[in-house]
């Protein structure tokens, strides 16, 4: 019975942080995977200078050759180092992902948390072009982006921020739709604190956990279709280390060298998983509802 | 049921206007004269004026508009740039390899992420769950075109037992369903999992257990088939991922579907070809969307009242 009563005072001093990370520590799969992916963004931003090799180098005296003590992932056909080429595409692929997510949410937060504050007309037009947007799949639209932008690793970021942006929209609406009624929004009002001021800084945050977990699973989807539209050659164009370049240019040495498509498929699907397993566990320890 | 019906395909209208509007505004977006381009490279400014003209482009952006959308209807949207074919004749040729490969894709998806979901659901907590679960999260994070050429590597090159790509026999489609559905049996997996727990806490399904029926029973007639409401609209948006996968998979196996025909008009900005890609595509999949509200309307009566 002391137990029980002595719990709840235990848990107010915890402070919302604290409290994230007591549930997060627990789920051991989520925490190796996030611990993964820290040392893959430390690695990343390292790459120039701990990779063994210069990954545009060419050695035509070591064309296709195996993995071996010297060549880690082995070389591709124009005898290039796979292992520092993947190194060099975790920039890339770290790079697009981040990027075209943080471009998204904060496009599809803003309009979001607009359309749920101000409701009527602004938020029929901009539902209603979220809806046509998620619509279609993902792929298909950022094919339509990348159609007039033209191709290019550039362009493939903003044609995957287009497909984050009405998730993100959703999200932050529906957010905003839940606070907007409370007393301490009427009270910021009645004081004459701006429309700007009362989005930005009173309903914003309240967004903001379910914006996070999204955030780190849409990272995932990201890099996978960012990497599906370097292989199709609508991306990423070949000498880069793209990971999805890389399987484009090593799809014609199947079965002589694979180890060209090999390392640099499984790099995709290591950190896609991880970014999934740790968005997964960022939910369910942000949001017990999910947990059974 | 009829009001319900007649509201959707009401509220279809606007949308499939704004697509027409944003795929016909598409040419205008592109960098550059889309009469140049038609004409080709070293065409003389007569060549490109005479082009302009015919293809209406010297009339202003609604007349355009209007001469797009009638034709479309009729089912002209002109002539390849590529193939110099009528992009209706070549779409119809693609359409038939897509829909099949789509269609057994979503067959063997269904069935095998409803056995996982169900496996993992029943054992939860288990180890078995765990498995199911991480079989799931890993198919939601492989890159198909990786898979693909895994696959080819495998069944093609060391083992000889299928073919590496193309189209015809029965053999063609097993290597390219296969790749394509991963990722949506997992979707599948895990979606039948969580609804099936769900339905498992409720009162009915304690009910049963309690006055003694069989636990065979009790999961699949009490809990399954409760569960199926949910999965089954699942399932049509999921054909919506398909159409977007087969795109990437297509290419794999070089396939000569829709997909494919995309990816290479945009890749030789192709763009009557791409235009009418985009629009299809679209269609088919305000359609699926259609279909599945209706169903999901005539299985819960809850909605159609709203």
């Amino acid at each position: 019975m002391s137990a029980a009563t002595t719990a709840p005072v235990a848990q107010a001093t915890r402070t919302p942080i604290g409290e994230f990370w007591r549930r997060f520590r627990r789920r051991k799969i989520a925490l190796g995977a996030c611990a993964f992916l820290l040392l893959l963004i430390v690695t990343a931003i390292a790459a120039p200078w701990i990779v063994p090799f210069d990954p545009a180098a060419p050695d035509y005296m070591a064309v296709l050759e195996g993995p071996s003590a010297l060549h880690w992932a082995g070389t591709d056909a124009y005898g290039r180092d796979v292992f520092s080429r993947i190194v060099h595409g975790a920039r890339i692929s770290l790079a697009v992902g981040f990027l075209s997510v943080t471009l998204g949410s904060l496009v599809g937060v803003t309009l979001g948390v607009a359309s749920g504050y101000y409701g009527g007309l602004v938020d029929t037009a901009i539902m209603r072009v979220c809806d046509v947007l998620l619509a279609f799949p993902g792929i298909l639209l950022a094919i339509g982006v990348i159609a007039i932008l033209g191709p290019g690793i550039d362009n493939v970021i903003y044609a995957v921020a287009v497909f984050s942006v009405p998730v993100f929209a959703r999200l932050a609406r529906g957010s905003t739709l839940g606070l907007k009624r409370a007393v301490y929004i009427d009270a910021a009002r009645a004081i004459g604190v701006s429309d700007l001021v009362i989005m930005a800084r009173h309903l914003l945050p309240g967004a903001l956990p379910n914006v996070i977990v999204y955030f780190s699973m849409r990272i995932g989807t990201s890099i996978l279709t960012a990497a599906s539209l370097s292989f199709i050659g609508l991306g990423a164009q070949p000498p880069s280390p793209e990971w999805g370049a890389m399987l484009a240019d090593g799809r014609n040495y199947i079965g002589v060298a694979d180890h060209v498509t090999l390392y640099p498929g499984l790099a995709i699907f290591v950190t896609v998983l991880a970014f999934n397993l740790f968005g997964d566990g960022l939910r369910d320890a942000l949001d017990p509802k999910f947990k059974d | 049921m009829l009001e319900y019906l007649v509201r959707r395909l009401l509220g279809t209208i606007p949308v499939i206007l704004v697509i027409s509007v944003v795929v016909f505004l598409f040419v205008h977006m592109l960098p550059g004269d889309p009469a140049r381009l038609v004409a080709g490279m070293d065409a003389t400014p007569e060549d490109v004026a005479a082009v302009r003209s015919a293809l209406g482009l010297d009339r202003s952006i609604p007349e355009q508009y209007w001469r797009f959308v009638t034709h479309a209807v009729q089912g002209d949207f002109g002539i390849s740039l590529k193939s110099k074919r009528e992009v209706i004749t070549e779409i119809g040729e693609r359409l038939m390899p897509t829909v099949w490969l789509t269609v057994f894709a979503m067959l063997w998806a269904t069935a095998v992420g409803l056995l996982i979901g169900v496996f993992s659901a029943v054992k939860r907590g288990k180890w078995q769950d765990w498995g199911g679960m991480f079989v799931a999260v890993s198919g939601i994070s492989f890159p198909s075109f990786w898979l693909g050429l895994l696959l080819i590597n495998l069944f093609s090159v060391h083992l000889g037992w299928l073919p590496t790509g193309g189209y015809g026999t029965p053999a063609h489609f097993v290597m390219p369903s296969v790749t394509l559905g991963l990722g949506v049996a997992a979707v599948m997996a895990r979606f039948t999992r969580s609804a099936f727990v769900e339905i498992s806490r409720e009162d009915y399904v304690r009910t049963a257990r309690a006055k003694g029926v069989p636990e065979k029973l009790v999961i699949w007639k009490h809990t399954l088939r409760n569960a199926m409401v949910p999965v089954i609209t699942m399932v049509g948006l999921q054909f919506g991922f398909l159409l977007g996968g087969s795109i990437v998979v297509e290419t794999v196996f070089t396939w000569p579907g829709l997909g494919r025909l995309l990816v290479d008009s945009v890749a030789f900005r192709d763009y009557p070809v791409i235009q009418a890609e985009i629009l299809l595509f679209s269609l088919e999949f305000i359609l699926i969307n259609l279909v599945v509200d209706v169903l999901y309307a005539l299985a819960n009566p809850e909605i159609r009242f709203r």
